[in-house]
């Protein structure tokens, strides 16, 4: 159940467009030419990579309030395999400057970003959890477009993380916590504003910085953490934790796949330790 | 006032003075925007959010497209004189910052899904308005554009009417021999539209087709006959006059920039004619 409740309740603003993503986005375009905004959705895979083409010389070229909404970020379709992993749509869709992209990390922060987003003036791209249970403490729900949530400060390592894999983040913080070790929690929620100013602000403080991304290592979180501290000329260290390898034809629960991935709360625990105890040598 | 030509002067003038090619492309749907521009757009202003919506899917004929812009009063005319200069919005393909330009094109296939997101706009807003997508014949090659004819018809867009440029010629060869597309009627026809042949270098026949009332609930394809190069001999032969020894092939015509002599000859040839 995802969208007959809306469906139900406004028959004639929904419309079925069939299994065609690239139509979908056209169609998308010329009803938002005549003032409409139109939500599309689909799998995150297909409705960001599958009409990638579409989204650029459509909504972003045109700037029209399309909202793209693909569901299931990063191995939220756990069994159903790599062709339903969403591990490169925040990457790639990234390089469209003219598109906002809004990547929550649960529920709560999903219903409030969508509040805050859904009539900007320009071509929004949600890349959605699908899975109601993830929650990551501290962060309340709060969104505010370009800006960071930090949802836990203090300590020379601060790590960054993105989407419902946050969820790892806060947890090996408490972890870290219990171990004697303290680290900043920061969630980085959209980009296009991008968030760097707050970024920047919270790096500067600390020597060592760890993203956390359920998605490739080119493009993404990791990327822009990167960027930002090479061009403001920031001294912290970076270890990016991301997917690195193409799929191996295996499958596995998004837990599972976090853990083979080295994404998992553990796998960030030993990083950070790893990190902390190189630094103090 | 939009006479076939006046648009295919500015075409041969501007094409030699930018010295760019796509000018047999230009030169085969001339009629068909004469018709739409001078007879079948109902447009009271360029940003009336009522008027007919026009969508030259196959962006490359965009000079085509300004020429009759500026015969419509949208373009000044010393507007042409910057096509294809640095910082102009007048590049080989329009974008929707020139005025009268609805939907910016250059990729093929992307036209009839937004045209068809156009019409149900105007179903869900019941508004009169219909809208135009110019197609090639080539471009029916994506599969996207049969996403949308599926969509159109399912969704009987009888406001929506694309017109093919079937001047069966496409980058590097013939259509039938590329990817043969002989039975585009029987294929549209197959997928829920309402099909009409025409000459698409006839006025009368391409308004005709455009204008007569239909009682079938579907959208409308006109599948407009014409010919690569359309009034100027040897790019309608495929010869280069410049370049004697290049094979002779219609296709040429869609690449090469015209040289002075082919320039003198071709606007010889427009002169001379009714």
């Amino acid at each position: 159940m995802a969208l007959e409740p809306f469906r139900e309740r406004f028959a004639d603003r929904f419309v079925n467009v069939g299994v065609a993503e690239q139509n979908m986005i056209g169609i998308a375009t010329g009803l938002a030419e005549s003032g409409f905004i139109p939500f599309v959705y689909s799998i995150a895979t297909f409705a960001s990579l599958r009409a990638f083409e579409f989204i650029r010389n459509g909504p972003v070229l045109h700037n029209l309030p399309v909202r793209i909404v693909g569901v299931g970020m990063g191995f939220e379709y756990g069994h159903a395999g790599p062709t339903h992993h969403a591990v490169e749509d925040v990457s790639v869709m990234r390089t469209l400057p003219g598109l906002a992209i809004v990547i929550p990390a649960d529920s709560a922060q999903t219903s409030n970003a969508v509040r805050q987003t859904h009539a900007v003036p320009g071509p929004v791209y949600y890349s959605l959890g699908k899975d109601d249970h993830i929650r990551v403490p501290g962060l309340n729900g709060n969104f505010e477009l370009g800006k960071l949530q930090v949802i836990r400060s203090g300590g020379s390592v601060a790590i960054v993380a993105m989407g419902s894999v946050s969820q790892e983040a806060a947890a090996a913080a408490e972890e870290l916590d219990r171990q004697g070790v303290r680290a900043s929690v920061a969630i980085l929620s959209n980009f296009s504003p991008d968030p760097e100013r707050d970024l920047v602000a919270l790096l500067s403080r600390v020597r060592q910085a760890i993203t956390v991304e359920a998605q490739t290592v080119s493009g993404g979180l990791g990327a822009f953490v990167a960027s930002a501290i090479a061009s403001n000329g920031l001294t912290c260290r970076l270890q990016m934790l991301a997917v690195r390898t193409s799929p191996d034809g295996s499958s596995g629960s998004n837990t599972n796949r976090w853990r083979k991935y080295g994404l998992d709360r553990t796998s960030i625990v030993a990083t950070v330790l790893a990190s902390t105890c190189a630094a103090e040598q | 006032m939009v006479s076939p030509k006046s648009v295919r002067r500015i075409i041969l003038d501007q094409s030699r003075r930018a010295n760019v090619g796509h000018i047999g492309s230009c030169l085969c749907v001339v009629e068909i925007l004469s018709a739409l521009y001078g007879t079948i757009l109902r447009r009271k202003s360029i940003d009336d959010p009522d008027r007919d919506r026009f969508i030259l899917s196959k962006g490359h004929a965009g000079l085509a497209l300004y020429a009759v812009l500026a015969l419509t009063g949208d373009l000044m005319p010393q507007d042409l004189d910057t096509f294809c200069g640095d910082d102009s919005v007048l590049g080989v393909h329009p974008e929707a910052i020139v005025p009268g330009v609805d939907f910016s094109t250059g990729s093929l296939g992307h036209g009839l899904s937004i045209a068809t997101g156009a019409a149900l706009a105007a179903k869900m807003r019941r508004s009169e308005r219909r809208v135009f997508c110019l197609m090639s014949d080539a471009e029916c090659n994506e599969g996207a554009i049969w996403e949308a004819a599926m969509f159109a018809s399912h969704h009987k867009l009888d406001n929506l009417h694309a017109i093919i440029d079937w001047n069966s010629q496409q980058a590097m060869g013939r259509t039938r021999d590329v990817l043969d597309d002989s039975n585009l009627r029987e294929r549209w026809a197959s997928f829920g539209w309402r099909v009409s042949e025409v000459d698409g270098h006839s006025l009368a026949d391409l308004v005709r087709a455009l204008s007569e009332p239909s009682t079938l609930q579907a959208p409308h394809l006109v599948l407009a006959r014409t010919v690569f190069g359309r009034g100027v001999s040897f790019m309608e032969e495929g010869r280069s006059i410049a370049h004697a020894n290049l094979p002779i092939h219609p296709i040429n015509w869609h690449y090469l920039p015209m040289s002075a002599g082919e320039y003198q000859a071709a606007l010889d040839e427009l002169e001379s004619s009714r």
